[in-house]
């Protein structure tokens, strides 16, 4: 049995990782609430997002704490775009075709993406990428600090709009009743698309938040997104504290799973996990009884 | 009867190729054209008969093509009864996924998501596992004679995969015709409804996922064949998943020939563009996610729905002035 404390470190670690993995499942979990879809493009979009954060460091000198209050709206408007003017019309009103059109676009940015930047691997440089806080027992990377207080930030943020304005409250309304929404005069394919969009946002500063320590590369976003579906289903598809509560649970699983049995196994751990609350429970940990 | 001519005629025409050119470029395109075809003819069953969108194909192609090499390499089976094997492997590997899933009552992105996620754990786990050659894959052995399944020219490859193909348009046809097709069928529509009126969609569904997995079960197989090469990102690799799904909607979902159309088409594009611009990385693939997307925007029934609509639209019009005549 290793000691207590470095135990205690896993779990640390885990925790700043899982608050990333929560702001990505976040952005997941509000399109299913309202869309009642799974955007499968969300990993793609993360990729780009990466993109476009080493390009506003590498080429403009934008920091990416930054960068993250621009990437945000044009993410957003990104967001907004898509599903306004392609993933709706495509649906043809059939979830199924939803599904396909973000899978499609999936394939086409990430592939875009290859074909434009290859498949090399890049890092953002920081001044301060190497600084961490002692805590005594262990060090943690002042940027992954960071990230763990502007992801409560941005859930706070979040949560602001949905109860404290009207199209927050136009939203809620779509997604618990989208035939008496639309009949009391919302625009339903507009609540989509901001929906769309704000989930895209969430993407765009998690990756703002990532890149001070992680790699991007084509398909730098994959590893989120399997890891996000997890969290959307542990936590119940739609729900927000859910998916911040199984973000922050699965940052853990993960870096114990990783810490006694490896990294690749650790990853098994995490789908194991998935395939078991999918099959046992679907509507998750706490979601809504169905 | 008129299907099984088309079928005959379609199979007959692209069986002569082979006597009009013996261009290994020609052969080899359609040979691996061919294998997505019947991959994707696997995932119509299931997802274009059914209405069960698989995002996890790469399950039952991989493990295809793990258990005729594993068989092979590690036991010494013959390629054949590896062939038999691996079929048989894929039917029971999607017997377990789908009765997990529709036990559980899955359905739309939930579907989707556990089959994605059960190809995810076949890869990784066949990526550290000794038996499937963890990260080097597993080669198969060089023996370019009949009863090992290799042969020396590509044309018999070519006539093996057509074969294949062969068989699953006429099983995707028996399917239209049969009662369980129907059954399907109705699931597809409305499951609540068709099991009001007594049809068993778990049984049914579970069936298509069976037949659906150990078609793509043999696709799998014929890549360890002929490619003698099997790694984990080939055989259980989103790719698969990815052309498994885009070759019937392509073409047409839920029709005879809508996989077979697909592939076709979606591979002249990808070689298309390479011949255009080299052979880059990610092209091809950027080309099928567009076609996915437009395919699904204007055609959402595909080219054969496409073309039935554009067929009929001409005849209607063309009887019109015949009715108006018949009428004056």
């Amino acid at each position: 049995m290793p000691s207590p404390l470095i135990l205690l470190s896993a779990v640390l670690n885990g925790l700043m990782t899982g608050a990333v993995y929560a702001l990505v499942a976040l952005g997941l979990t509000l399109i299913y609430g309202v869309l009642h879809i799974i955007n499968f493009a969300h990993g793609a979009l993360l990729s780009a997002a990466l993109f476009a954060a080493f390009f506003a460091w590498q080429k403009l000198g934008l920091d990416p704490y930054i960068a993250a209050f621009v990437l945000a709206p044009v993410f957003f408007a990104l967001g907004y775009a898509l599903q306004r003017f392609i993933i709706g019309p495509a649906s043809h009103g059939d979830d199924r075709n939803m599904l396909l059109v973000t899978l499609g676009l999936a394939v086409l940015i990430e592939n875009a993406l290859l074909y434009e930047f290859h498949a090399d691997t890049r890092t953002v440089e920081l001044a301060y990428g190497f600084r961490s806080i002692d805590l005594g027992f262990t060090f943690l990377a002042v940027s992954r600090v960071i990230s763990f207080v502007a992801v409560f930030a941005v859930a706070l943020v979040l949560w602001l709009i949905m109860s404290r304005t009207d199209t927050g409250k136009a939203i809620r309304a779509v997604a618990r009743e989208k035939l008496g929404a639309e009949l009391s005069g919302i625009d339903v394919a507009h609540i989509y698309a901001v929906t769309f969009g704000l989930g895209t946002a969430c993407v765009a500063i998690a990756a703002c938040l990532l890149i001070p320590n992680y790699y991007v590369n084509p398909s730098a976003g994959n590893a989120f997104v399997l890891i996000a579906f997890t969290i959307v289903v542990l936590g119940g598809m739609g729900s927000v504290p859910g998916a911040l509560i199984g973000g922050l649970v699965i940052g853990v699983v993960e870096s114990l799973g990783g810490f006694f049995f490896g990294e690749s196994l650790g990853q098994v751990g995490i789908f194991l996990i998935f395939i078991a609350v999918l099959l046992v429970r679907p509507r998750g940990l706490f979601g809504a009884n169905a | 009867m008129k299907s099984f001519v088309a079928i005959a005629a379609v199979v007959a025409a692209l069986a002569a190729v082979p006597a009009l050119t013996h261009s290994n470029v020609v052969l080899n395109f359609l040979v691996v054209t061919l294998m997505i075809a019947l991959a994707g003819q696997g995932w119509n069953i299931l997802g274009g008969y059914g209405g069960q969108y698989s995002f996890g194909h790469a399950a039952f192609f991989g493990t295809g093509a793990y258990v005729t090499a594993i068989l092979q390499v590690r036991y010494g089976v013959n390629a054949w009864v590896g062939f038999a094997a691996s079929i048989a492997a894929g039917a029971v590997v999607g017997a377990i996924i789908g009765g997990l899933a529709f036990r559980a009552g899955l359905r739309s992105s939930y579907f989707a998501l556990v089959t994605l996620a059960f190809a995810e754990v076949l890869r990784i786990l066949a990526s550290v596992t000794p038996i499937t050659g963890a990260g080097v894959g597993i080669l198969i052995k060089l023996d370019l004679r009949a009863q090992s399944f290799q042969f020396q020219s590509r044309a018999i490859f070519y006539l093996v995969i057509l074969a294949l193909v062969a068989v699953a348009l006429v099983i995707a046809r028996l399917l239209e015709r049969s009662r369980f097709g129907a059954w399907l069928i109705a699931v597809r529509e409305n499951e609540d409804a068709a099991m009001a009126l007594g049809v068993d969609a778990f049984a049914v569904k579970l069936g298509a996922m069976v037949l659906s997995a150990a078609i793509t079960a043999a696709a799998g197989c014929f890549y360890a064949q002929y490619f003698l090469f099997i790694d984990a990102a080939i055989g259980y690799g989103p790719w698969i998943s990815i052309e498994a799904l885009l070759t019937p909607i392509i073409g047409g979902v839920g029709t005879v020939f809508g996989a077979l159309l697909g592939a076709l088409v979606v591979k002249a594009l990808g070689e298309g563009a390479k011949l255009i611009t080299g052979d880059v990385p990610g092209l091809d693939l950027m080309i099928y996610g567009a076609v996915l997307v437009l395919v699904i925007r204007f055609a959402p029934r595909g080219l054969v729905g496409a073309v039935t609509d554009i067929y009929d639209y001409f005849r209607a019009a063309a009887q019109k002035p015949a009715a108006e005549a018949a009428n004056g």
